[in-house]
């Protein structure tokens, strides 16, 4: 198994930099041994948070810079991914699932992160989100 | 690219079937393109009986199911119906935790799918 992997990569408020990105977090995480299930999640979390960094936190202004931060190792993976925006309070973010938002076209995003990522959490301002992805044993 | 085909589309009698291409719905663009391509489908056709096919993805994001919805209401209100079929059980997860299987009526294939609007 390769040493840890651990990156940064500072990108503009662009899906297809952002998409370069997550496939890198995603070789990382098959070049440690992450299984079919775990790569599907990391993808679709690490999705999730660039889209909103993108799209809520820089208002997908390309001036606006989006930090990611990543380390994949043999047992967890940590993704960190951070815009300029003013932040935001997660805990104030709709049920998508409640009958009321149910036909909402937007507003899973977090919920999909914290379906799929062993731990998801904001830093204080709401404009960092930390994912992390433990291996499973076996 | 704007040029490449997002769907291919044909008709099973009264039903059309839309199968989407991409096996990645992910990104803004890709998710505009598809939705393009869906809504001109139920513009020209006013109470389409409309089946969307995931057999190829295998990937898509939230914006993508943002999408979905925005398609299923659209449809309802010229009179017509959306099911959905051939999710793979991944994908099919994602319906599940958001609770969109609630709101589509969603089969394991084309068949199935087509054959739900003469029942």
């Amino acid at each position: 198994m390769p040493s840890e992997a651990r990156r940064q990569a500072s990108i503009p408020s662009d899906y297809r930099q952002a998409k370069a990105v997550e496939d890198a977090i995603v070789a990382a995480a098959t070049a440690h041994g992450y299984n079919e299930e775990a790569l599907f999640a990391v993808r679709l979390a690490v999705e999730e948070a660039l889209a909103n960094a993108i799209r809520h936190g820089n208002h997908a202004d390309a001036r606006k810079r989006v930090l990611v931060r990543y380390a994949v190792s043999d047992r967890q993976i940590d993704v960190h991914v951070s815009d300029e925006g003013k932040g935001f309070d997660p805990s104030r973010v709709p049920d998508p699932t409640a009958a009321e938002n149910l036909q909402l076209p937007s507003g899973r995003g977090i919920m999909l992160m914290r379906a799929y990522m062993t731990k998801v959490e904001f830093n204080g301002r709401g404009n960092e989100v930390h994912l992390v992805k433990r291996k499973l044993a076996g | 690219m704007k040029n490449q085909a997002r769907i291919a589309r044909r008709s099973e009698g009264n039903v059309t079937v839309a199968e989407l291409l991409d096996e990645e719905i992910l990104d803004e663009t890709t998710i505009a393109e598809v939705g393009e391509a869906l809504f001109t489908v139920v513009e020209e056709n006013p109470g389409l009986k409309l089946v969307v096919s995931f057999g190829r993805v295998k990937h898509l994001s939230s914006m993508a199911l943002g999408i979905l919805i925005r398609l299923g209401k659209r449809v309802e209100e010229s009179r017509g119906s959306v099911k959905l079929c051939e999710i793979r059980a991944s994908l099919h997860e994602i319906f599940v935790i958001t609770k969109l299987n609630r709101l589509f009526e969603i089969y394991d294939t084309e068949e199935m799918a087509v054959n739900s609007f003469s029942g």
